[in-house]
């Protein structure tokens, strides 16, 4: 199993690979379509994650000592900004996720996406992660 | 040969280079900047002007007696008439400097509406506000018992006028419109408004955020009661606004904030009031940006605003008629009198997506439901991508995010 450290090396060389902007859209909004779609049963209030422009939907589970994610957004480029988030946070140790400083996010060139503007849900999705991460550690202990 | 004459009149190449932040590089494109309701770049002028001001005279207005405050002063109050003079208000004094026009709105809520106002009152907005005049008069509405009352929208984005004249009645104190939609762009019949509602004797506000820039305003021929006006839509600075007000009525209303400056007298038993328009500029006031402000009307006049009009309602036809051409397009807010606004949704297109995607094509649009909720609800639709225009703008812009719709809606589809 690798660390969330090296998922996170592993999306940066990914993104190492295009030269331009719209490469890594493309990219990006491939994993979006790619993500396999939330069941309508889990999209309701209490799973959201409101940003002002874009909604996401999310849970998790603890498996094994492990926390899994799904999630859905309907925007297309936050849906993979958060395939990717997933890829790298899901199926780890609650204390790794609450570590986890998710560098790649500023690597790949995303920042601006967990900017702290009224129009993204990425940066509550982070936050939303971390929390469950933290309420499933607590129950741990 | 007038026509010709006419034509290079204006030339917006040579508009541009007024504009430093034009020359912008965003994602390694030049930057196409289409995002002028939300507010507007701001030319050499204002920029210099503000600058001028804390190089050479910075001082604190009104109280001093030495030569920096004195001149400071008079750069001050010649905004206030150049302001008077801009909207054709009949006294100076009615001309009160604010932070905006959400703040022009809450001084008239808190202050006439606030003590005008009593259970069973009925203040009529309408379907298409931007937040800003709907939850100040929904707060008053909690002090008070008034009730808000809204006029719809067609399916144009226009005011059904006949539910207009339907919700009109003697309980009406308070009409507060939208003078032009910044999500639609639609102009709306404020002058007709305006005198419905005064014949039942109601007092009427016109937020005049975005039709400022773009129409010519005569406060006194639309004899409108309240106008508010926001520097930063108009080239001017930000943090800067413009309440204008009735003499008669600034003068009867409370004050809406204390401290220096709106006092003749203080003592603990007792404090008078100001005179107009002082009364409400409680402490020292955004000086810097209310002379910077008339470098930016005074910019804006010497190109007229008749010509600057010409020059947006082509771009707008173009546009309206390059986005048609769009399969999956669906143009929100066609009302035949409109300023430079192209508000859009693309089927099966998230706005965001659009966004973000001419964002890297170094296009600069908004998009989300504009702070008009209501209104998004009322078209059934999340938010648009919303592409406004102002007078440095050109039509190969309007092409470059055409290619970057179309490569966009590829993408994303
Ligand atoms: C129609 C309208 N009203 C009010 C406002 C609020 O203006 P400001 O934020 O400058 O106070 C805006 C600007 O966003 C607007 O477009």
């Amino acid at each position: 199993m690798k660390s969330i450290a090296e998922i996170e090396e592993e999306i940066v060389d990914d993104f190492s690979l295009f030269d331009t902007w719209d490469e890594k859209y493309e990219y990006i909004i491939d994993m979006g379509k790619k993500l396999k779609p939330l069941e309508d049963e889990h999209k309701k209030e209490e799973n959201k994650i409101k940003g002002c422009q874009s909604t996401v939907w999310m849970v998790s589970e603890l498996k094994d000592g492990k926390v899994f994610y799904r999630a859905e957004s309907d925007a297309v480029i936050v849906k993979g900004l958060v395939s990717m988030l997933i890829r790298v946070l899901s199926g780890h140790a609650p204390k790794e996720i609450i570590d986890a400083k998710l560098e790649f996010i500023d690597k790949i060139g995303m920042k601006q996406h967990l900017a702290q503007t009224r129009s993204n849900g990425l940066l509550s999705m982070v936050k939303q992660m971390k929390l469950d991460a933290t309420v499933y550690q607590a129950k741990q202990e | 040969m007038t026509e010709t004459l006419e034509h290079t009149a204006f030339d917006v190449q040579a508009i541009r280079q007024h504009f430093p932040v034009l020359n912008r590089v965003v994602k390694g494109k030049p930057l196409v900047y289409f995002d002028n309701a939300a507010t507007t770049q701001k030319p050499q002028v204002v920029i210099d002007a503000l600058a001028d001001y804390y190089k050479n005279y910075n001082a604190n207005i009104h109280r001093g007696i030495h030569s920096l405050a004195e001149e400071a002063t008079a750069a001050y109050e010649a905004t206030r008439d150049t302001v008077q003079q801009f909207i054709n208000a009949q006294h100076r004094e009615e001309i009160i400097f604010t932070r905006g026009v959400t703040e022009s709105i809450n001084l008239v809520a808190y202050t006439w509406a606030r003590t005008n106002l009593k259970s069973g009152d009925e203040i009529i907005i309408s379907g298409m506000e931007h937040h800003s005049n709907i939850v100040p008069w929904q707060l008053i509405g909690e002090m008070t018992g008034a009730i808000l009352k809204v006029i719809p929208v067609n399916d144009n984005g226009e005011l059904i006028m006949e539910e207009f004249y339907q919700l009109l009645s003697e309980k009406v104190k308070l009409v507060s419109v939208v003078h032009a939609s910044n999500s639609l762009g639609t102009i709306n019949p404020v002058k007709e408004i305006i005198d419905a509602a005064h014949k039942v004797g109601a007092v009427v506000m016109i937020d005049g955020a975005q039709s400022t820039v773009h129409l010519d305003i005569d406060v006194q021929e639309l004899d409108c009661d309240f106008f508010a006006i926001s520097s930063h839509k108009v080239y001017g600075p930000t943090g800067i606004g413009v309440l204008y007000g009735k003499r008669a009525l600034l003068e009867a209303m409370p004050p809406f904030m204390g401290g220096g400056e709106m006092i003749k007298d203080v003592s603990f038993e007792k404090t008078t009031w100001n005179d107009l328009p002082y009364k409400f500029e409680a402490g020292t006031p955004n000086i810097a940006d209310t002379v910077a402000l008339k470098a930016a009307l005074d910019f804006v006049s010497s190109i007229g605003k008749a010509t600057i009009r010409q020059h947006e309602d082509a771009l707008l036809k173009y546009a309206t008629e390059q986005l048609q051409s769009i399969e999956g397009i669906r143009l929100i807010g066609t009302a035949k009198q409109k300023v430079s606004v192209a508000s859009y949704v693309v089927e099966g297109v998230h706005p965001q997506d659009l966004g973000i995607l001419l964002d890297n094509q170094g296009v600069a649009v908004r998009t989300g439901h504009h702070c008009t909720q209501p209104l998004m609800n009322r078209f059934g639709i999340p938010g648009t991508t919303r592409a406004s225009f102002a007078m440095y703008n050109t039509k190969e812009e309007i092409d470059v995010m055409i290619a970057g719709l179309h490569k966009a809606i590829k993408l994303l589809r």
